[in-house]
């Protein structure tokens, strides 16, 4: 079974040299230190291109944070814009690739993950024209919930962020990709075998 | 004709009516126009509706106007971090439109462009594509989203000239162009209002033409969630 850091590392081989990158809040947060040598450019969907680390003590700039409001830093190659433009590059396909947490997936892509009925409902922010836009929706996500149920489902139960939206899904317990017909396994995490991924998966796995 | 006035209420006076529908600009508490909402605050104006990514936090940025309950509705993407807010939604006291990210800023840049509504895919599938005319282009289908006309719209600047024209500073530009483009009348508040000629024409972030009233004052830039790394994990 991978944990948070494995699963990073695991989403950071999917992205490649060149690759403009959303990532979400959460896990997918952590891929940005397992990407090595490829040149991968972060977007901040409040408005950067060249998303740097956070700050050193005593060098916070209220003028600088990122979509999850923390204080971050520039980078050579930064670039600011306005939200219009942002979401332009978002829904217009230039950036290729959003990794992003998930609640539930369907098999067939559905992605829930921004509202759940009966709690306290913030808003979708950005995640609605990310999975609608960008070139691949990458999914990381624990397996199963708190209860042990599979968070990978025939059809999702809460309310959609989008339809058929999800390329591939990273949990600790492996690697799926949305497929005709269902869920194909690509890998599975180190000591998880083929069956025990089945077991644990809702989901149609053609 | 001048635009720079003295003070956030000078420049407020004769555009606020109850029940009026204002576009702020801001992103969390960065780049948001704090002295205008502190002025729409004491002017008592109620009834608003407000187009603004997210609506401050209990005692800072829109949550003050939630505080006095003059706002009666808005329309956002996001909205965790305000309890009051929360408290008067649940209660039924505010109304509560939620729009994704990209539809609120391309609804604010539709509006101050003259185009009464667009196509997206974002939100096709979910609660929001609901009631929405329903397009196929090549084969892939959109919903219709409208552009936003405000009656006010307040934005926040790093510098302006004499004339209107505006630099923002990072990511505190964020919705504040936008914003700015879709009201009928636009206040900026600026950090530095500067001599015209002493900005480079090839650098102005927002022309003029956008901004009708300026006013220069001191920012208190609060910071919503402050993260910093230690020096010797460089």
């Amino acid at each position: 079974m991978w944990d948070r850091n494995q699963m990073a590392a695991r989403a950071a081989q999917e992205l490649e040299d060149g690759w403009y990158v959303n990532l979400g809040i959460g896990i997918p947060t952590l891929v940005a230190n397992y990407v090595g040598d490829k040149d991968i450019t972060l977007q901040s969907e409040n408005g950067m291109l060249g998303m740097g680390p956070f700050p050193f003590e005593g060098e916070e700039d209220p003028d600088l944070i990122n979509a999850g409001k923390q204080t971050i830093t520039e980078m050579d190659r930064t670039a600011y814009f306005d939200s219009a433009t942002s979401f332009g590059m978002i829904r217009g396909g230039k950036i290729a690739a959003a990794i992003l947490g998930a609640m539930e997936v369907a098999e067939n892509g559905d992605l829930a993950n921004w509202m759940i009925p009966g709690k306290l409902v913030k808003g979708m922010g950005g995640a609605m024209d990310l999975v609608a836009g960008v070139g691949r929706v990458i999914v990381v996500m624990d397996h199963t919930n708190k209860h042990g149920e599979s968070k990978l489902l025939k059809a999702c139960t809460l309310p959609l962020t989008g339809q058929a939206v999800v390329d591939r899904i990273i949990t600790n317990l492996g690697v799926l990709d949305v497929v005709e017909g269902g869920l194909k396994i690509v890998e599975c995490a180190e000591g998880v075998t083929e069956d025990e991924l089945r077991a644990a998966t809702e989901a149609t796995i053609v | 004709m001048k635009k720079i006035y003295d003070s956030p209420a000078a420049a407020l006076d004769g555009l606020l009516f109850d029940g009026m529908f204002i576009a702020a600009g801001g992103f969390g508490l960065c780049g948001i126009p704090e002295l205008l909402l502190d002025a729409i605050k004491q002017a008592g104006t109620k009834d608003l509706t407000f187009a603004s990514n997210n609506a401050g936090v209990d005692d800072f940025g829109i949550g003050i106007l939630l505080q006095t309950r003059q706002v009666k509705k808005m329309i956002s993407s996001y909205v965790g971090e305000n309890a009051e807010f929360m408290r008067q939604y649940l209660s039924g006291e505010l109304e509560l439109e939620f729009n994704p990210q990209g539809t609120l800023a391309e609804r604010m840049r539709a509006g101050g462009c003259g185009i009464p509504g667009f196509y997206t895919k974002t939100g096709v599938g979910t609660v929001i594509a609901e009631g929405k005319e329903h397009k196929d282009f090549n084969g892939e289908t959109y919903i219709m989203e409208e552009g936003i006309f405000a009656d006010l719209s307040i934005v926040k600047a790093w510098k302006a000239d004499e004339t209107g024209n505006l630099l923002f500073r990072k990511t505190a530009r964020n919705f504040n162009p936008p914003a700015a483009m879709c009201g009928k009348v636009c206040i900026a508040e600026v950090e530095e209002i500067v001599p015209t000629g002493s900005i480079d024409p090839d650098l102005i972030h927002l022309p003029g033409i956008y901004v009708h009233r300026i006013i220069q004052g001191e920012h208190e830039k609060r910071i919503e969630q402050r993260t910093t790394r230690k020096r010797e994990d460089a």
